[in-house]
């Protein structure tokens, strides 16, 4: 069915006001879209790694979610789920639960808890073939202890643990390309996605996971104004910024076969996205020109190795 | 045990709260006030919107109310103000308010 | 009618499984408790039980699985040893304070180093302060009785704490003795079916587990999780006395034996305490007033009634098979002593750990502890309080 804006909007909240993220948290607008990508008469279990969205979202005794919920550790939002959707099988098996009714079972983490501690739950939930869908909100760092660098941090990010400095021009390694490794677990749907138009990717492509059978993978680019440093209201601008300089190429790979779906009608210089944000400041500095280059390389190899897969 | 969170707050007694603090109701988070954060406020400018709709899904606090297909004034008890609505908003039908 | 049988603990262990038929069993493996899930993974594999078998990728997440699963409204098992006991840690503590009754099975051994397959308390009593109930066992009997009355006690409504069916590694876990096995239609009717109030995949209304706790709440929960490891107490004595008049054979928190006007007794957990039950009935025949506590119950720990159970005797060495590094004693004689602080007239205790990473205990062994407490009961020196027997030494 094609996606329609304000049949979207019309659907009932599932993800409500009154959590403690910060203002203007791209978590808090990922989770209304995860949730408006459940079909109303289907319910969820979500399943969240401690994170920022854990401790604001569920603050005792107040959730933001209309679904169940349950949060029990940082690096196991994948075993958990795994437990639940263990419980969603048998429980219909015994005819506990009756065969249509729908619960569709989510994890989400942030980068922290999925590209690093919560990698071995992750894999393993995976291998296994749970039938269930991961979120991973990456906004490139330990946003809830205060930035720190993750495996999701791109290089020449100032982090709290990688900041620039004379002898420093920020991280020195690139990001961990957790998207792949997941598509190397034989998912049967992985895409990449972020925050921006009228939210259709995101759309398309979460209810896509949701409803495919076995293990899928949603990662989506998602700013912390906090961490990147740049005003609260330009998100969008940044997430724009991502897609077209192909820092975050959007797409999908479903059972293996690669799918853009989106290129920019013109490739934009990684600047464009770099110098809207205080954490890459150091790289415009006079002497600092080559991290720019640097970047730039990368981000042409790895655009040129993706276009390649998706032919 | 005091299982509805309205009535759960820091003066209640131990034996009062739920096992494992467990919570059995939807969205008992509308009843904190995030609107109270707010530094800037967004107003809605009604005549220059067109109801695109565009600036709803990005509020990440829930608080562009969307009935019928059009969105209504916002939720001033819950927007915390971070004016993402605004850059959404193609039609300039939204700006900070005059402080 | 009961079954007359052979087998080893662990095989008890998943004869009890299959028999609760339990919802969800997540696994790892681990010596030597892996015979565990090896058992049920043929029960599944021979369509003998209706439980969703999930081989995790580490221990950590075998109880994560359980969490969910048990939080989904079913009834979740697992079973562990030394290490993987050390690695689920963390989750162990989140099980309590969710307050989720699953119920894991762990053949007790060292933990590393050196690395030791062998059987002591390490792991198991390193976790005494995660929120689980801990039960303990002599022998294989013990160890299936325990398993058929776990999961009543870890879900009663005024308890819902995760509890441990721990057994020793290796003495009980593999060694093949005799047992009575129970008909499964009679383990069914008394273990009952498992139906939570609230669960996530509850159509009526949604569930949210596992919440960020402020400093207003989390003294009152911690409190309320406090209060349902002391309501355990009571819980654990119903469902035993329910367990004996079912199927015939008694439990309480500890076994006294032969304590009656013991002056020189030991406590003492486990396997080791058959050893040294040939030992008191061998010095009471030479006249010597000896007595033994088993210990069955470490969570909750039954301060009091073990108390008064040592209060007229003279003399007490408490027997430790774990090393606690405190530099003064282990784990058993820690809350044994704060058991007895305020008796009037309390036994002198002294605090022996042996048996680490399956050194062996002998009757011989329980006989120099037992001569020992004969000398401070007779108005002797105290000696050392804190020691270690069994070690080669200069």
């Amino acid at each position: 069915m094609a996606y329609n804006l304000k049949e979207e909007m019309n659907k009932e909240e599932r993800f409500h006001s009154g959590h403690r993220l910060c203002a203007g948290c791209g978590a808090g607008i990922v989770c209304r879209a995860m949730m408006r990508a459940v079909d109303p008469d289907d319910k969820a279990v979500i399943c969240n790694a401690t994170g920022c969205l854990e401790v604001s979202s569920f603050q005792y005794p107040y959730t933001a979610w209309e679904d169940s919920y349950i949060h029990t550790a940082f690096e196991n939002a994948s075993a958990t789920a795994s437990g639940v959707e263990a419980a969603y099988k048998v429980m219909q098996r015994k005819g506990v639960i009756p065969e249509d009714r729908h619960v569709k079972i989510l994890a989400i983490g942030g980068d922290g808890g999925t590209y690093d501690i919560g990698f071995q739950s992750l894999s393993g939930a995976f291998e296994r073939g749970h039938d269930f869908t991961y979120f991973c909100y990456d906004n490139n760092a330990y946003m809830n202890t205060g930035t720190q660098r993750s495996s999701a941090t791109p290089r020449f990010a100032s982090a709290t643990t990688t900041p620039s400095g004379v002898e420093s021009v920020g991280k020195k390694q690139v990001q961990k390309d957790l998207t792949q490794i997941m598509v190397a677990h034989g998912s049967p749907y992985v895409a990449q996605t972020t925050l921006f138009g009228t939210m259709k990717d995101f759309h398309e492509k979460a209810h896509r996971a949701i409803y495919t059978e076995g293990p899928t993978f949603v990662n989506v680019l998602t700013p912390c104004p906090r961490g990147w440093q740049y005003p609260a209201d330009e998100l969008i601008d940044i997430c724009k910024a991502a897609i077209d300089t192909c820092i975050w190429p959007l797409y999908e790979v479903v059972n293996g076969e690669y799918r853009l779906t989106y290129e920019p009608k013109k490739k934009l210089p990684v600047e464009e996205f770099m110098s809207k944000q205080g954490r890459f400041k150091h790289c415009f500095k006079p002497g600092n020109e080559w991290t720019i280059e640097a970047a730039q390389e990368y981000v042409d190899r790895k655009w040129e190795d993706l276009l390649n897969k998706c032919k | 045990m005091i299982t509805r969170a309205e009535e759960i707050n820091e003066k209640i007694a131990w034996q009062d709260l739920t096992t494992g603090c467990e919570i059995y109701e939807p969205g008992t988070s509308r009843l904190t006030k995030t609107g109270e954060w707010r530094v800037r406020t967004p107003e809605w400018i009604e005549e220059k919107c067109k109801q695109c709709l565009l600036c709803a899904p990005f509020c990440p606090d829930s608080s562009i109310p969307v009935k019928d297909g059009k969105r209504g004034e916002f939720d001033y008890e819950h927007c915390k103000g971070c004016g993402i609505c605004i850059k959404a908003c193609p039609f300039n039908a939204i700006s900070w308010k005059e402080s | 009618m009961s079954i007359r049988e052979r087998m080893s603990g662990n095989e008890a262990i998943a004869t009890a499984m299959r028999q609760i038929d339990p919802d969800v069993f997540a696994m790892f493996p681990i010596t030597p408790s892996t015979e565990i899930p090896q058992y049920f993974a043929q029960y599944v594999a021979d369509g003998k039980v209706n439980t969703e078998f999930i081989c995790v990728e580490s221990e950590h997440s075998s109880l994560s699985a359980c969490l969910g699963a048990e939080a989904a409204g079913c009834r979740a098992v697992t079973a562990t040893s030394s290490a993987g006991l050390s690695y689920m840690n963390e989750v162990l503590y989140v099980a309590g304070s969710l307050r989720l009754p699953v119920v894991l099975a762990v053949a007790c051994r060292a933990l590393t180093g050196p690395i030791n397959i062998n059987h002591d308390y390490s792991d198991s009593l390193a976790a005494r302060d995660s929120g689980f109930i801990q039960l303990y066992a002599e022998n294989n009997q013990e160890v299936y009785d325990n398993y058929l009355m776990a999961h009543r006690i870890a879900e009663h409504p005024d308890v819902r704490l995760p509890l441990m069916v721990c057994e020793d590694g290796f003495i009980t876990s593999h060694a093949i003795e005799n047992i009575e096995l129970e008909e499964d239609a009679q383990v069914k009717a008394f273990v009952g079916e498992y139906h939570p109030e609230h669960y996530l995949l509850k159509e009526e209304n949604p569930l949210a587990v596992g919440p960020y706790g402020v400093s207003g709440y989390y003294m009152e929960a911690r409190v309320a999780q406090a209060q349902a490891m002391i309501n355990a107490k009571q819980v654990i004595l119903d469902v035993a006395a329910d367990f004996a008049k079912t199927f015939g054979r008694s439990y309480g928190f500890f076994e006294s034996y032969r304590m009656e006007d013991a002056e020189i007794a030991m406590v003492i957990m486990g396997s080791s305490a058959g050893t040294a039950k040939a030992c008191v009935d061998a010095l009471r025949a030479e006249g010597v007033k000896a007595g033994l506590v088993k210990l069955r119950v470490f969570r909750p720990f039954p301060g009091e009634e073990l108390a008064a159970a040592l209060q007229h005797c003279k003399a007490v060495a408490i027997m430790d098979k774990s090393e606690g590094f405190s530099s003064m004693g282990g784990p058993l004689f820690a809350e044994t002593a704060g058991a007895v602080l305020n008796l009037e007239h309390h036994p002198r205790m002294i605090d022996i750990v042996y048996g680490l990473g399956g050194r062996d205990f002998t009757v011989e062994a329980a006989r120099s502890v037992y001569g020992r407490l004969a000398g401070i009961a007779a108005g002797g020196d105290l000696g050392p309080v804190y020691t270690h027997m069994g070690q080669r030494e200069k």
